[in-house]
């Protein structure tokens, strides 16, 4: 697992399980669909992405189907990165 | 319903007292709304018609009829009994939309409780509110959200009961039970608490401008309500599928999501997920949906997908479709014709009112961006806001209000009949809306009265979202307010001071919307907070967000002369 997914693995169960979850989260657990993540929550996970990252999502990007899972927010960062980050 | 009725034919032929005939209640007689979705149904004789089908993001699938639901709700019943559950007392399902928590509900009803559904993805600090206001006694929820309730339980010395559905082998403590409803022995036989009109039914927590979130309280009687505004609104036929894609911990998930569709005998379908088009769009082909009632957030994310995943799936099934929660927009209606050949019917209701009040009717000529036309038998107008006099005038704006005494009408709020009372002026009760009605009757919303937040078709008062952040160690003072969103209609932004010391930056920022979020629920989280120096102020120091607001929404702020300068 590089670290860009094992960063944002972390980010979530830290910020979406309750400590005592025993859930694992992966980079194909579903988190929209699964109900971890719901579109209300996706502002301050899209946020954290932006910062950490320094990439710009557009709206028209941040669709719940680009953050259902790990594999696809990675993918929506790179999309956006213009400087590749290290594995 | 004969969609070929005018408005003014069904003014004349649909009423409460005939309601109320086909559901075969006498005045004064037994009524409960388990009995009336389960055994009723039964008794009429479709006990092997399908009930619920219902589906997970991961594509399980589980299949109940009339009869399973009449047999276990019937053996939850007897369950809750056995704990000593007693008449009046609350019960909460705090579950995800499992099928636990829709026949649960009938099965509380049952036995005389009171049934208190909560939203699942409440944080700790929003469920000990709601339970503690309740004093509820037991609570039915799922392992994964087990923690939230251990958490705070110790505050809640009321509460005896944890019961875990699918607990599974995990360790529970003492006071939490593992039921699983679908391996209990069945209880065929229940003697159903005789419940009567006025008996308590359900409690919904619904949120303010000012205080926390209060507990609505319903009676039996409001199934007279919701039984015939299904029928004439959503018009289920006895061969349609419906889906009702609301979480029964609001309103709308339990009046149309349980009450409604299971009093007239219909088959609804659930899927248990988060939105996601493309699966929504498998879910309507796959189960033939033809009544799909929606909110307006779902499709106005449904529009960002665009037409291509529409038209990647067989929706032909759609007969009627409806929609619920903030206005529609008229491009929403369009859309909606132009992708699935039909519009949206949009209907204007709360939490309060139990069931649908203004509302577009089917084969009614819709103006798109309209609530629509009072329901036969609601008497609807709009108030002089400082005479609470009705407006005669056509196009002018006032106070939605309604004539009370309509079946499902809240009969007060938890242990706040100060707060009761405020609802009403001038013998109306007042829904905390604007709106205008044109020449034709139409109503046409105008905004919130006060200072709730409508974000997604969910009501969130500004003070529960500001005492969670005067909880956070960096915030001196808040303030929370609407800001208008092209997909939630509204978002919530804080204002936020900080206590010295603190620097005002995106880490902050993000935190303190983890924060927030964590402590109440991803509704309640501000979308943004913006770091200031100073809020307006009155001279007795109350912070003013009509300032606040108005600068969002880019309207007058009106008179500032109460404003302290800091």
């Amino acid at each position: 697992m590089d670290d860009l997914t094992k960063m944002v693995c972390d980010y979530v169960r830290r910020e979406y399980l309750e400590e005592d979850d025993e859930r694992v989260i992966t980079e194909d657990t579903h988190l929209i669909t699964g109900g971890i993540v719901d579109s209300f929550s996706m502002v301050s996970l899209k946020r954290f992405l932006e910062k950490k990252y320094h990439i710009q999502i557009p709206d028209a990007a941040a669709t719940p189907e680009a953050f259902d899972t790990v594999r696809s927010i990675v993918a929506l960062v790179h999309r956006f990165q213009k400087v590749p980050v290290n594995a | 319903m004969d969609k070929n009725s005018t408005y003014d034919e069904l003014l004349a032929k649909v009423s409460w007292s005939a309601a109320e005939q086909e559901l075969g209640y006498k005045p004064g007689e037994f009524l409960n709304i388990g009995w009336m979705c389960s055994d009723r149904i039964c008794q009429i004789g479709w006990a092997e018609k399908l009930a619920l089908g219902w589906e997970d993001f991961k594509g399980n699938e589980k299949r109940y009829t009339f009869n399973d639901v009449r047999v276990l709700s019937n053996t939850i019943a007897q369950y809750l009994c056995n704990l000593d559950i007693r008449v009046g007392e609350r019960v909460c399902l705090f579950m995800d939309r499992v099928p636990e928590l829709y026949i649960g509900f009938l099965g509380i009803l049952k036995t005389g409780a009171v049934a208190q559904p909560l939203y699942s993805a409440f944080g700790d600090e929003s469920l000990l509110v709601r339970l503690k206001d309740a004093e509820t006694a037991a609570l039915f929820t799922q392992a994964k959200h087990l923690p939230k309730v251990r958490k705070i339980r110790a505050q809640l010395p009321a509460l005896r009961d944890v019961i875990v559905v699918d607990a599974g082998d995990m360790p529970l403590r003492e006071g939490e039970f593992a039921f699983d409803m679908d391996g209990a022995p069945r209880v065929e036989t229940f003697c159903v608490y005789p419940t009567t009109a006025e008996s308590p039914s359900v409690l919904h927590y619904t949120s303010g401008t000012t205080g926390q979130p209060k507990g609505a309280q319903h009676v039996h009687y409001s199934i007279i309500s919701q039984y015939l505004t299904t029928k004439v609104v959503l018009d289920p036929h006895p061969d349609d599928i419906y889906w009702c894609n609301a979480d029964p911990g609001w309103v709308t998930g339990t009046s149309y999501g349980i009450i409604g569709p299971w009093s007239n005998g219909a088959t609804q379908v659930v899927l248990d997920s988060g939105f996601h088009a493309e699966r929504w769009y498998e879910f309507i082909e796959k189960h033939r949906v033809t009544v799909w009632y929606s909110a307006p957030t779902a499709i106005r994310l449904l529009m960002k997908e665009g037409l291509e995943p529409v038209r990647a799936h067989d929706l032909s099934s759609l007969r009627h479709l409806a929609s619920v929660g903030e206005p529609l927009n008229a491009q929403a209606v369009i859309w909606g014709e132009e992708a699935f050949g039909k519009p949206f019917h949009d209907t204007f209701w709360q939490t309060e009112t139990g069931c649908i009040v203004i509302t577009n009717f089917p084969g009614m000529p819709i103006k798109p961006g309209s609530m629509g036309k009072p329901f036969p038998g609601i008497t609807a107008t709009v108030l002089n806001t400082k005479t609470y006099e009705p407006i005669t005038e056509p196009g002018i704006a006032g106070l939605i209000a309604l004539r009370p005494g309509w079946p499902s009408m809240i009969r007060g709020y938890w242990n706040n009949q100060v707060g009761f009372k405020k609802k009403f002026q001038n013998g109306w009760y007042l829904c905390g809306d604007r709106a205008s009605i044109d020449a034709d009757g139409y109503f046409w919303f105008m905004g919130r009265d006060d200072d709730v937040i409508n974000t997604g078709g969910h009501l969130v008062g500004p003070f529960e979202i500001e005492s969670a952040l005067l909880e956070h160690q960096a915030v001196q003072e808040s303030a929370a307010v609407a800001k208008p969103d092209p997909f939630h209609m509204e978002i919530v932004k804080a204002f936020v001071k900080l206590k010295p010391g603190y620097k005002p930056d995106e880490d902050l920022e993000l935190e303190i919307m983890n924060f927030v979020r964590k402590r109440l629920s991803p509704i309640a989280m501000p979308q943004e907070i913006e770091f200031v120096e100073s809020l307006p102020k009155t001279r007795s120091g109350k912070i003013v967000r009509r300032v606040l607001r108005c600068k969002e929404f880019n309207e007058p702020v009106g008179d500032l002369s109460t404003i302290m300068d800091e």
